[in-house]
């Protein structure tokens, strides 16, 4: 239906997005038909590429390509419940205070202390899927960190408490969480799927 | 509340995966035809004592129409009345009730339309699974394979192994969820999946995310559902019989464990002493809320018993409609509703008390759930499931259950055969019963309590 052709790409200038390409594809409805050949309905068919705004999260996505991971800590010494708390996933506000947290790296934790919480293994993923299958998904926890990030185990069989180390899309990234993948401690740089390296 | 709100009639449209030659609103009309004539009017006749209207529509993509809401509205021919569209993922048919509910215990309306609808049908179904995996975070979670389901496998695979000790006991049990609900479909001529099914049918069924198969898992769906709420007055206006209803919400986060931990908050029969051993019985359990159960279920139990005075729901309540979306999270709601401790929600099953006949004495169950078919026999139309949950309460408070899913000419027009054993599934002497509406992996929940007016509860310390 689309061309890769001209698709739609989109800059920032004076906080203004500027658009060049496309970023619709119209094409025309098509009629659906019982066995006898009424008409029941038609078909609406669309193909738009949408702009989305990464605000306080950018960092965390940009740092994924330089190899780190980025977390958030509340250290608002007036709150109560969430003061030293460490977010990952990353909060840009402490979810108690809602004061403006602080941006720390935990690459270095997650390498020492990521072990697998749960996990899940598919073979059916919806559309758009971008991920090889089946798919694992775990979900890791870090000493010293309160909450869970959920995340793909690209090699090895999951099993809960599992040591995990993180692998950064340094060479091709996406800019995106698919940029974060894990593999069993122990795995060697060159086990490593392509455009992953541990840092 | 201020005053007290009473479910007048409800009514429910056939259920099924598509509907190629129906426009949504020929459904909701449906619905709502069959919520006038089950207290003996017509639809104009009701339509006149209707002051607000609140729509269930989870997904505007799945209908590829925003303001969906308002195309039905009109359609009902309920302008010029105010309306509101709910949306709360799969909590949204609960939550279309408690702001119907809410509307009337104000005083701002005597009688309000709570209609919830979905149309799941019209894209392919792994289209459908990318929708519903919008309803996570889109930046953090929905690119991990598009697919909702592995949000509750990976809940199921921690709950396995810390309550269920990786017993494979604990894993027919799960399954045997799903062959009680699907076994109920059989006898609800709306529903879209009856299956006569085995334990061993479910293990063997496909794999949808380990470990969830593709018969622990709900349906998808397209159906509409409409209740009528009014304060006492209206209510007994309109029928002889209208039933007691509280709503209560709650919420909490959109993934599983994104709070510090927490004590667990108790409900009315519980004491802080007997958690206070459970990270020994159970290892792993001392996380909460965790991904073992849903705070958010916790909490519109913990409100909606204290509304109404439920001090122990397996003796108060005589039956409940739960959100089984997954087995797995029906299992974990019978623990946060208190039916079961933390830890112990596999007897509720294993004991027998959770069927309509306990197939292990064949006395009646304690505390039948899901005699509808629940969200894996019955539907899941989202904007609808919660309404369906509290019509099929009512039917049986009502002890009407029998003749609206008995009558052959309801059979015939929804083009299904009525099957030669079909069972009468009242629950004798129904006074009480609850349905529990879930959204997300727990960011929304709902707990609707209704009542036969002569046997309400005397009351909680929320009064």
């Amino acid at each position: 239906m689309s061309s890769a052709e001209n698709r739609g790409t989109v800059q920032v200038v004076k906080n203004r997005y500027k658009p060049s390409g496309k970023f619709h594809f119209p094409s025309p409805n098509t009629p659906i038909r019982n066995e006898e050949g009424s008409l029941m309905g038609v078909t609406n068919p669309r193909d738009i590429v949408h702009m989305h705004a990464y605000g306080g999260e950018s960092i965390f996505f940009e740092s994924l390509s330089k190899g780190k991971l980025l977390a958030t800590r509340c250290d608002n010494p007036d709150c109560e419940e969430g003061h030293g708390s460490i977010f990952q996933p990353f909060r840009i506000h402490c979810p108690d205070c809602l004061v403006k947290a602080t941006v720390i790296d935990m690459t270095d934790t997650a390498k020492k202390t990521s072990r697998i919480h749960t996990f899940m293994i598919t073979e059916r993923t919806g559309a758009f899927n971008l991920l090889p299958r089946p798919l694992k998904f775990i979900n890791v926890e870090f000493k010293g960190v309160s909450t869970i990030l959920m995340g793909y185990l690209c090699m090895g069989e999951p099993e809960i408490g599992m040591k995990v180390i993180p692998i950064f899309n340094t060479k091709a990234p996406t800019y995106t969480i698919l940029d974060l993948w894990w593999v069993p401690e122990g795995t060697g740089e060159d086990q490593l799927p392509e455009n992953f390296t541990f840092e | 509340m201020s005053r007290p709100v009473y479910l007048v009639t409800g009514g429910m449209s056939k259920f099924d995966r598509a509907f190629p030659d129906k426009r949504t609103e020929e459904l909701c009309i449906d619905a709502f035809t069959e919520a006038a004539e089950f207290i003996g009017m017509t639809p104009y006749q009701l339509k006149k004592y209707i002051h607000s209207c609140y729509y269930g529509h989870f997904a505007d993509h799945f209908g590829d129409q925003l303001l969906g809401e308002a195309v039905i509205h009109d359609r009902l021919g309920l302008d010029p009345l105010g309306n509101v569209g709910i949306k709360t993922g799969g909590a949204t048919g609960g939550s279309t009730l408690w702001e119907a509910y809410k509307t009337v215990a104000s005083g701002y309306s005597d009688c309000v339309l709570a209609l919830g609808w979905e149309r799941m049908d019209e894209v392919p179904t792994d289209e459908g699974n990318n929708y519903i995996s919008c309803a996570a975070d889109k930046d953090w979670e929905t690119p991990l394979g598009h697919i909702y389901t592995g949000y509750y496998a990976v809940m199921a695979q921690k709950y396995w192994q810390v309550f269920g000790k990786e017993e494979d006991s604990f894993r027919r049990t799960l399954a045997e969820i799903a062959v009680k609900n699907k076994g109920y479909a059989v006898h609800n001529p709306h529903a879209q999946a009856p299956m006569r099914i085995t334990v061993e049918d479910v293990l063997d069924s496909p794999m949808v995310a380990y470990p969830l198969r593709a018969l622990d898992c709900c349906l998808m769906s397209v159906g509409s559902c409409a209740a009528i709420l009014a304060d006492e007055k209206t209510a007994f206006e309109l029928t002889d019989n209208p039933l007691r209803v509280d709503v209560a919400a709650a919420s909490h986060t959109l993934r599983p464990a994104d709070r510090r931990p927490m004590e667990i908050p108790l409900l009315p029969s519980e004491t802080r002493e007997q958690y206070a051993d459970l990270g020994q019985r159970f290892p792993g359990s001392d996380r909460y809320p965790g991904f073992t159960g849903f705070l958010a279920a916790r909490m519109a139990a913990y409100y909606a018993y204290g509304m109404t005075g439920i001090h122990d729901p397996t003796e108060d309540l005589d039956l409940v409609e739960l959100h089984d979306a997954f087995t797995i999270s029906d299992m974990q709601t019978y623990e946060d509703i208190g039916i079961r401790p933390y830890g112990e929600g596999r007897t509720y099953v294993e004991s027998g008390d959770c069927y309509h006949t306990n197939p292990r004495t064949g006395e009646p169950g304690k505390l039948p759930a899901n005699i509808s078919g629940g969200l894996i026999g019955c539907m899941h139309a989202v904007g609808a499931t919660g309404i369906m949950q509290l019509i099929e309460v009512g039917h049986h408070l009502w002890n009407r259950w029998g003749e609206m899913h008995g009558e052959e000419k309801k059979w015939a027009r929804f083009n299904r055969k009525k099957p030669a054993d079909w069972q009468d599934l009242q629950v004798r002497g129904a006074k009480r019963g609850l349905a529990i509406s879930h959204a997300g992996v727990g960011s929304h929940v709902t707990c609707t309590i209704l009542q036969h007016p002569d046997h309400v509860l005397s009351g909680g310390t929320f009064k």
